[in-house]
């Protein structure tokens, strides 16, 4: 356990602001409500004007609630001599650690400019020899099941039908969108409860996160997936059964291989009420599930759940994207989960080190097309509902996905900014201005969950006519008819290995 | 009647009636979990587990299982606070999982993962469990006559008024307590040397919260980070000696009650990793 001496700060050697607010005096009506926002505090009221005081993030907070309109948040870029390896980022990163000697912390998705296969798909539309499909005028079907569809129909000599085997428990959604796992604790209430009536609004799932089940969320059960993390934090027999679903956690996108730590600041009265946990204290996921060494393991955890919900809903296993996502996803199956997701690199967090965001992980593009043919050939593909997470940016990341191989998929970022996240990668601060990411009571009220509410429930509403649009240019009329499809993808990049992994055509490629 | 492979898929078998296995008694309900079907196969745990539930559901406070032989998540979120559930043979892994209230007694030895999350209630084994026990329990209580494995009371958490206890006869192997945030775990050490060590490495490693005590001996190169070693005082002697009594009422055994030669890990701070991150973001 490292021991740091409380380092003796020397200003000129810490690493400079990267933005500064910078307020126009003639405009300014010196009514304060920039100060008093900043949840950064990187404002001040002095002399008759507002001033930048240092440690501004560019959250947007005081530009978005002057009246005046007066306050322009600028990037400070002259401060490093340009040099195109030791960039501006690595040389930051050095200044901080040789102040702190901790290791660093952060959140949200990357912010390394990878390179996004999904960036570099086409999609497909029907022309002349099949016709596309107006989805405003006739069907198109974004229903979707969540559950191992393990049922078997046989049709007898004599024409009658034959449920050979029952299909296992399945929960509908209205639209191959998961809201995903974001608990109480990295979230506040106000977010959390946003989310979840979003959910319930679109008929769709959302995850209850690791840090348990607020009382107050019971009403939104039928439309939460709980979760059962390394830390089992807040897991219960009522927690499990109240559930449409429950999902093992094994890894997440961001931080694959790594627990949770909630600080102890932001365990609060609440956090410690749901969480099941002493008030004040480290919140610890261990990084491991300590019942879990193996595929084995993992089936009798699996199954555990499963006589714990009575066989009534099914469960679920998400693992970030590794290297052998292909055979732990098999692994996985056959352990037999229910449902999958698969968490890509870029996916977003409440708080991880740095060095596991930026460096740990693959891309969900090349994650889920792997998935999907690895089960396919296996012959499993066909037990299971596969989710794909980690960054979907837009209905674009979301058809490319599915076309990919998932069966629907797992956004988090997205519904964050559309409740007022502006993705300063600070959520592990716990003092988010716009009251999404915090406990602060002060900031937490700054959310309304009703607006939040309202505004994901359009975001995911016009995803789906979106998706419906580019359905129906394919000639397709049900979104279980694109899942797998890569043959309505082409890849526009510059690298044909990348296409021929992910079992997608170049572009120019057709079928003779 | 329904059986299952390997998979845990449904295969069709002969006409067996598991409700046969089921022997009604005054005050208690006896279930045979040795009972075999036509084809020579012993129940499934579905089945048996299944059987518990039904004979929960009407109500009956008293169970008995009889003839387990390793079936696996037996009574798991169990939650009647009157139930009592009496096991004969060797119950499989998570026993008593999620466990809400019931007290579970086994006459036998369990196996790995014995009240897995257990939120309330009472495991009593009158044998040794292995592996991980008592992984992440907040509440409750676990007596173990024997010996347990590797990795027990991990991640045991203690919250507003409950908090989970563990009393172990025999020794303990290796990370027992790591990652300990609440509770205590007791280990008597009744078969061995009082000047030897019952317990392997990394005890206690990123304890932040409980406390373990040991009848015996432990070398600081056996801690793992984050605890600490001490004498037991006066105090922990009130706190321990209602946890020793439990135990000799269960087992109807006697422990001597010498502190001199107990030590108590606890740990070093409740925020071990406090100083291990640089929040600065950059």
């Amino acid at each position: 356990m490292p021991q740091h001496a409380s380092p003796k700060r020397r200003m000129e050697l810490e690493a400079p602001d990267r933005f500064r607010p910078v307020v126009d005096h003639e405009l300014c009506k010196k009514c304060k409500k920039c100060v008093s926002e900043c949840s950064y505090r990187a404002l001040e009221f002095v002399d008759g004007a507002v001033k930048p005081i240092g440690g501004c993030v560019a959250c947007g907070r005081c530009l978005s609630v002057c009246p005046a309109q007066c306050i322009e948040i600028r990037q400070i870029q002259s401060m490093f001599p340009p040099h195109a390896n030791f960039n501006e980022r690595v040389r930051r990163g050095i200044m901080s650690q040789a102040t702190t000697g901790g290791v660093l912390l952060t959140s949200c998705g990357t912010d390394i400019p990878y390179p996004v296969m999904f960036d570099e798909l086409l999609l497909d539309a029907a022309q002349v020899t099949n016709p596309a499909i107006d989805p405003l005028r006739e069907v198109v079907e974004t229903a979707t099941f969540v559950g191992g569809r393990k049922g078997r129909l046989e049709v007898k000599e004599n024409g009658h039908l034959h449920i050979e085997k029952e299909p296992g428990p399945m929960v509908a959604m209205d639209m191959p969108i998961m809201i995903g796992h974001i608990s109480l604790g990295s979230v506040s209430y106000n977010a959390q409860k946003a989310l979840f009536a979003a959910a319930k609004e679109l008929n769709i799932l959302a995850g209850s996160g690791e840090g348990g089940l607020h009382k107050d969320f019971n009403v939104f059960s039928q439309n939460l997936v709980s979760e059962v993390a390394s830390g089992r934090f807040g897991v219960t027999g009522d927690y499990l059964k109240r559930t449409a679903a429950v999902e093992i956690k094994i890894g997440q996108g961001a931080k694959p291989g790594h627990g949770g730590h909630l600080p102890g600041e932001k365990v609060s009265a609440l956090i410690s009420q749901t969480r099941m946990i002493p008030l004040g204290t480290d919140a610890l996921s261990p990084y491991p599930h300590h019942d879990i060494y193996s595929i084995e393991d993992l089936q009798q955890l699996i199954s555990v759940v499963k006589e714990a919900t009575e066989y009534k809903v099914p469960i679920g296993v998400k693992i970030a994207a590794v290297h052998n996502v292909g055979a732990i996803a098999s692994g996985i199956v056959r352990a037999g989960a229910d449902f999958i997701t698969i968490d890509g690199f870029r996916g977003g967090t409440g708080s991880t080190p740095r060095i596991i965001r930026d460096h740990v992980g693959l891309p969900i593009e090349v994650a889920i097309s792997v998935v999907d043919q690895r089960l396919t050939k296996e012959g499993l593909r066909n037990r299971v509902t596969v989710f794909a997470g980690g960054s979907i940016r837009s209905s674009a990341d979301m058809i490319k996905a599915i076309a990919l191989g998932a069966d629907a998929v797992m956004v988090c970022t997205a519904a964050m900014v559309a409740m007022g996240c502006r993705v300063c990668q600070q959520c592990h601060r716990g003092v988010c201005s716009w009251g999404i990411a915090t406990q602060r009571e002060e900031l937490v009220s700054r959310l309304d969950p009703e607006v939040a509410a309202a505004r994901v429930v359009r975001l995911f509403r016009s995803w789906n006519e979106e998706l419906k649009e580019i359905l129906g240019a394919m000639g397709i009329d049900s979104v279980e008819s694109l899942v797998g499809n890569r043959d309505r993808l082409r890849y526009f990049g510059p690298n044909s290995k990348i296409a021929e992994i992910m079992g997608v055509k170049h572009v120019g490629e057709g079928w003779g | 009647m329904t059986a299952y492979d390997v998979w845990g898929e449904r295969k069709k078998v002969g006409p067996f009636d598991p409700t046969t296995a089921i022997e009604r008694k005054e005050g208690c309900v006896i279930i045979h979990a040795d009972r075999r079907d036509e084809d020579g196969r012993l129940i499934h745990y579905k089945v048996l587990n299944d059987l518990v539930r039904q004979i929960m559901l009407e109500g009956q406070r008293h169970i008995v299982l009889d003839g387990v032989m390793g079936h696996r998540y037996i009574a798991s979120t169990a939650n009647r606070k009157d139930l009592y559930i009496e096991i004969h043979g060797t119950p499989g892994n998570n026993l008593g999982a999620f466990l809400d209230g019931p007290t579970i007694e086994v006459f036998g030895n369990a196996q790995d993962m014995t009240g897995n999350t257990m939120n309330s209630g009472k495991i009593i084994i009158h044998g040794n469990a292995w592996d991980v026990t008592g992984l992440a329990a907040r509440g409750g209580t676990l007596l173990i006559k024997g010996n347990t494995g590797y990795r027990v009371g991990i991640h045991m958490k203690e919250y507003a008024g409950t908090k989970p206890t563990m009393v172990i006869g025999g020794t303990s192997k290796d990370y027992l307590g790591e990652y300990m945030a609440g509770g205590t775990i007791v280990v008597l050490n009744l078969n061995g040397k009082v000047d030897g060590s019952p317990v392997g490495m990394h005890l206690g490693a990123g304890i932040h919260g409980g406390k373990i005590f040991i009848r015996g001996r432990v070398e600081p190169h056996q801690l793992g980070p984050g605890a600490v070693i001490n004498q037991v005082g006066e105090e922990d002697a009130a706190e321990l000696d209602p946890l020793v009594a439990q135990f000799e009422h269960a087992f109807k055994t006697w422990v001597p009650r010498d502190w001199g030669m107990w030590v108590k890990i606890s740990p070093a701070s409740s925020r071990p990793f406090s100083g291990h991150y640089d929040p600065t973001s950059i």
